[in-house]
């Protein structure tokens, strides 16, 4: 009876939905204007960060601030493979080292911090941020002498599939974690650590793995969005606020759904895409102001999910009744 | 052989012994019942043969393999389960599920997605948990939310199930349930080492009952030679006359 | 005296400058975190609003910066109390339990940064600003300092220490105290609670306005500077142990010593070096150097 659950009749309708906005994005270069494509391109770059931190952290419950490291360092990775004199490497092959890079640090990474609980993982990985941007820093002034890296040009038609074509892989690896052994054995890890471990789930190594997924999209998107930059430093390359944005983006969408996190994804960035540029700071204060009235006021599908995540983050393990 | 050994067992907190020294066995098919006053270190002792914590001093052998520094995911994978004092079921996620967890990441490591679920639903209509299958775990009566922690920990396919005071909170009718279960388990050929307060309970299921106070063990022996031990009714007597009182 | 002694004083007194400023801040975080719960990321923008205050205050009107804490402390205090009274209060009376209630706040405290940092950018404009006073040299033992940074690490550690006394001294200090053990029982003791933890986040956000009030004379201002002080402070709770107002301020004192030698060595590794120690001690004792 449980396997029949994904053949059933709502399954068509959303699925159809999808069928659509697909077809329409393939094709969107064609009738497009360049503006709705390098558009659409920032959406689809939060939408696949948004999608990659809830992939990890709406799962297991383990809220990660390191978007921002390992989106940083596919840039880095495109500033020093794909610079204006000319690309050293296929562009794909840059996406793919961005993604590996961010796995491999993530690997490390979480090997060494998710035996820690809670608030101690998050503040690790929002110090993982700083701590690369400023050792990074350092290396390109002191020891390169470089003040910026300047990245070649690349076809913003061929961004946009890219980007596409990563979104696309993001949204089925989503679709399947949670629909997969995997995917169970992360829920149980969110729901109760303990309990799971107890029961033959190796949380550790489902926690590293997950992260390192999670890091290698993010990281590959970085890759193929350096690309839009003309240039890049490290301070532009790894900006805490992207760190934030994914975790309040799958908020306002929710994660109790595939979906949700792609709809606050899209509406954030839309705005932020539109607004910004006039009105940055009007913007952005609205955005704080919007913020704070979304969680007093709208707390039926935050709170919920929140508490999942503080949890986790507080490391209380509390008892259900 | 025996199924579960251990030797010299004993864990600090702090300057405190919570274990002190405890020598164990038990032997395949066995019920055995570990009793003791609160905090005389049964869920510590519980906590140490599934690995939450590491012995130290001590060595705790199952089935002749030393145990004592495995991860508590290699012990489950191993053939030992188990169930929590204060329930620890995933709430939000429905009762099949849960259930489903067990079956896929027990004992036996590659099992089809079919097979879990086949194995789940007979486990829940063993259980008498059928009907509530695909509720939310956090939605059922405490006494369930219990047979539902067995029969996830029963779903790993254990060759010894630890049950950590799994008749607290229920009711007479329950509790008799609960023992029924308990045989019925025992049956199937698991052995069962179970924490319990309820005398009643201990007295007419448990084989052999091994007496913790104040980590160390004190007693050991039949329901009845511990009924008539002159040190277990001293300590059970000197703190709370609670025995057999359910 | 000889150089290198001079050196080693130089290096001496601006860690303690540098750290007095950080267990300003941090023991502000440390009050919110510990007593009222709010892991506040807002709290840097505190910093930069005492900051920028002072330079409206001194180079428009003319108020001496010293009298400036005296203006600038309370009103942002009674900012802090407000928030908690209103915001903060009002979610910990929507959510369901402690966990929910520390997320929301988290989140709401973001929400805050993006408020406060884009008015600023809107009130006083993108660009660096920065304005002298006492800035002349003082000779202590042969070695010149100048007369601001002394004023600096006097007040900062001053104010530290006073704090500290008030926390253990005064019954509205122990009411504090008994709030961060046990809220529950503090209530049943006679204590208002709800007024305590607005207190406390009223306490916290002053003393991030006080710190950047003493520490606007020696830095260029900007509107985003706030968020590098949330971080230090978030490190320097995390070195003292979330929660430890003794330990924010002497973790303070350690990150700021440690901030100068690494400068004095190469002023481009500071930020990396203090989130290297930070790294070290969550992986070693995530529990803070003095956490129980």
């Amino acid at each position: 009876m449980d396997t029949t659950r994904f053949k059933s009749k709502g399954f068509y309708i959303p699925g159809i939905i999808t069928l659509i906005i697909f077809a329409g994005l393939v094709t969107l270069p064609l009738f497009g204007s360049l503006y709705n494509v390098i558009l659409i391109t920032t959406l689809l770059m939060y939408a696949n960060l948004t999608v990659s931190w809830v992939l990890f952290s709406g799962l297991t419950g383990y809220m990660s601030l390191a978007t921002a490291a390992f989106f940083g360092v596919g840039i880095y990775a495109s500033a020093l493979f794909l610079p204006i004199t000319g690309a050293e490497l296929p562009i794909l092959v840059v996406v793919l080292i961005g993604g590996l890079a961010s796995s491999i640090i993530a690997f490390g990474a979480g090997a060494l911090t998710l035996r820690l609980r809670g608030i101690y993982f998050t503040i690790f990985t929002f110090g993982l941020v700083v701590l690369i941007m400023e050792l990074l820093n350092w290396w390109e002034l002191s020891v390169n002498k470089i003040l910026n890296r300047y990245i070649m040009l690349v076809d913003n038609n061929y961004i946009f599939y890219v980007m596409l074509g990563l979104f696309v892989l993001v949204m089925l690896t989503f679709f399947f974690i949670r629909r997969s052994k995997f995917g169970l054995a992360m829920r149980s890890i969110g729901e109760n650590e303990e309990a799971a471990s107890h029961m033959g789930i190796n949380v550790t190594m489902v926690k590293i793995v997950t992260f390192a997924i999670s890091a290698f999209f993010m990281g590959a998107t970085g890759a193929i969005w350096a690309t839009k930059l003309s240039y890049i430093n490290p301070h532009e390359a790894f900006k805490v606020l992207i760190s934030f944005l994914p975790v309040l983006m799958a908020i306002f969408g929710g994660m109790g759904h595939i979906y949700g996190p792609v709809i606050g994804a899209v509406i954030f960035a839309y705005l932020q895409e539109t607004l910004q540029t006039k009105f940055s700071e009007i913007y952005m204060l609205s955005f704080g102001v919007v913020l704070v009235l979304a969680i007093l006021y709208m707390p039926h599908g935050l709170v919920g999910l929140i508490q999942k995540v503080w949890r986790r983050i507080s490391g209380g393990k509390r008892v259900h009744t | 052989m025996y199924i579960l050994e251990g030797e010299g067992v004993t864990k600090y907190f702090g300057g405190l012994a919570a274990v002190d020294g405890v020598d164990f066995r038990v032997d395949q098919g066995e019920v055995v019942g570990l009793i003791g006053p609160n905090g005389a270190g049964k869920t510590t002792l519980f906590n140490l043969i599934s690995a939450t914590y590491s012995p130290k001093p001590g060595i705790i052998r199952f089935k002749d393999i030393d145990i004592t520094h495995k991860k508590p995911y290699q012990i489950c994978r191993m053939g030992i389960a188990r169930t929590f004092q204060m329930v620890k079921i995933f709430g939000n996620l429905p009762v099949i599920e849960n259930v489903r967890a067990g079956a896929f990441f027990g004992k036996s490591t590659s099992v089809s997605s079919a097979n879990a679920t086949k194995d789940s639903l007979e486990l829940l209509e063993y259980m008498g948990l059928s009907q509530v299958a695909n509720t939310p775990a956090r939605d059922l009566t405490l006494a369930n939310q219990k047979r539902l922690e067995v029969a996830r920990a029963l779903a790993t396919k254990p060759e010894l199930l630890l049950l950590d005071e799994m008749m607290a909170g229920l009711n007479q009718a329950e509790v008799a349930g609960a023992m029924q279960l308990i045989t019925s388990i025992k049956d199937r050929g698991i052995t069962i080492v179970m924490i319990e307060h309820v005398m009643k309970a201990i007295m007419n299921v448990c084989d052999r009952i091994i007496v913790l106070h104040h980590g160390k063990k004190i007693a050991e022996g039949t329901p009845q030679e511990i009924a008539t031990s002159e040190s277990v009714i001293e300590v059970y007597l000197g703190e709370d006359h609670h025995a057999g009182s359910e | 005296m000889p150089e290198s002694i001079v050196n080693i004083l130089d290096i001496a007194i601006g860690g303690l400058l540098l750290g007095g400023i950080y267990a300003l801040i941090a023991m502000g975080m440390s009050l919110q975190y510990g007593v009222a719960r709010v892991l506040n990321f807002s709290h840097g923008e505190f910093i930069m609003v005492g900051a920028f205050s002072t330079l409206t205050l001194y180079t428009v009107v003319g108020i001496n910066p010293l009298i400036c804490l005296v203006i600038i402390g309370p009103v942002i205090f009674l900012i802090g109390f407000l928030l908690h009274r209103t915001l903060f209060h009002q979610l910990s009376l929507r959510a369901p339990n402690a966990d929910a209630y520390a997320a929301s706040s988290i989140l709401a405290s973001f929400g805050l940064l993006f408020i406060i940092q884009n008015l600023a950018l809107l009130g006083w404009g993108a660009d660096y600003q920065a304005y002298t006073y006492l800035n002349f040299g003082v000779s202590i033992g042969g070695a010149i300092f100048s007369a601001n940074k002394l004023v600096i690490l006097g007040f900062s550690i001053g104010i530290g220490l006073i704090f500290y006394i008030f926390l253990a001294r005064t019954r509205t200090g122990k009411g504090i105290r008994a709030a961060a053990q046990d809220p529950a029982t503090a209530s049943l003791m006679g204590v208002n609670i709800n007024r305590v933890l607005a207190l406390c986040f009223g306490f916290g956000a002053a003393m991030a306005g006080i710190a950047g009030v003493l520490y606007s004379m020696r830095i260029p201002l900007n509107p985003a500077m706030g968020t590098q002080y949330t971080i230090i402070a978030i490190i320097v709770i995390v070195l003292g142990g979330l929660g430890s107002i003794p330990g924010a301020f002497i973790g303070g004192l350690i990150l700021g010593i440690i901030g100068e030698v690494v400068t004095s060595i190469d002023p481009s590794l500071s930020m990396a070096a203090y989130y290297f120690i930070f790294m070290l001690l969550l992986l070693v004792r995530p529990k803070g150097i003095f956490g129980k």
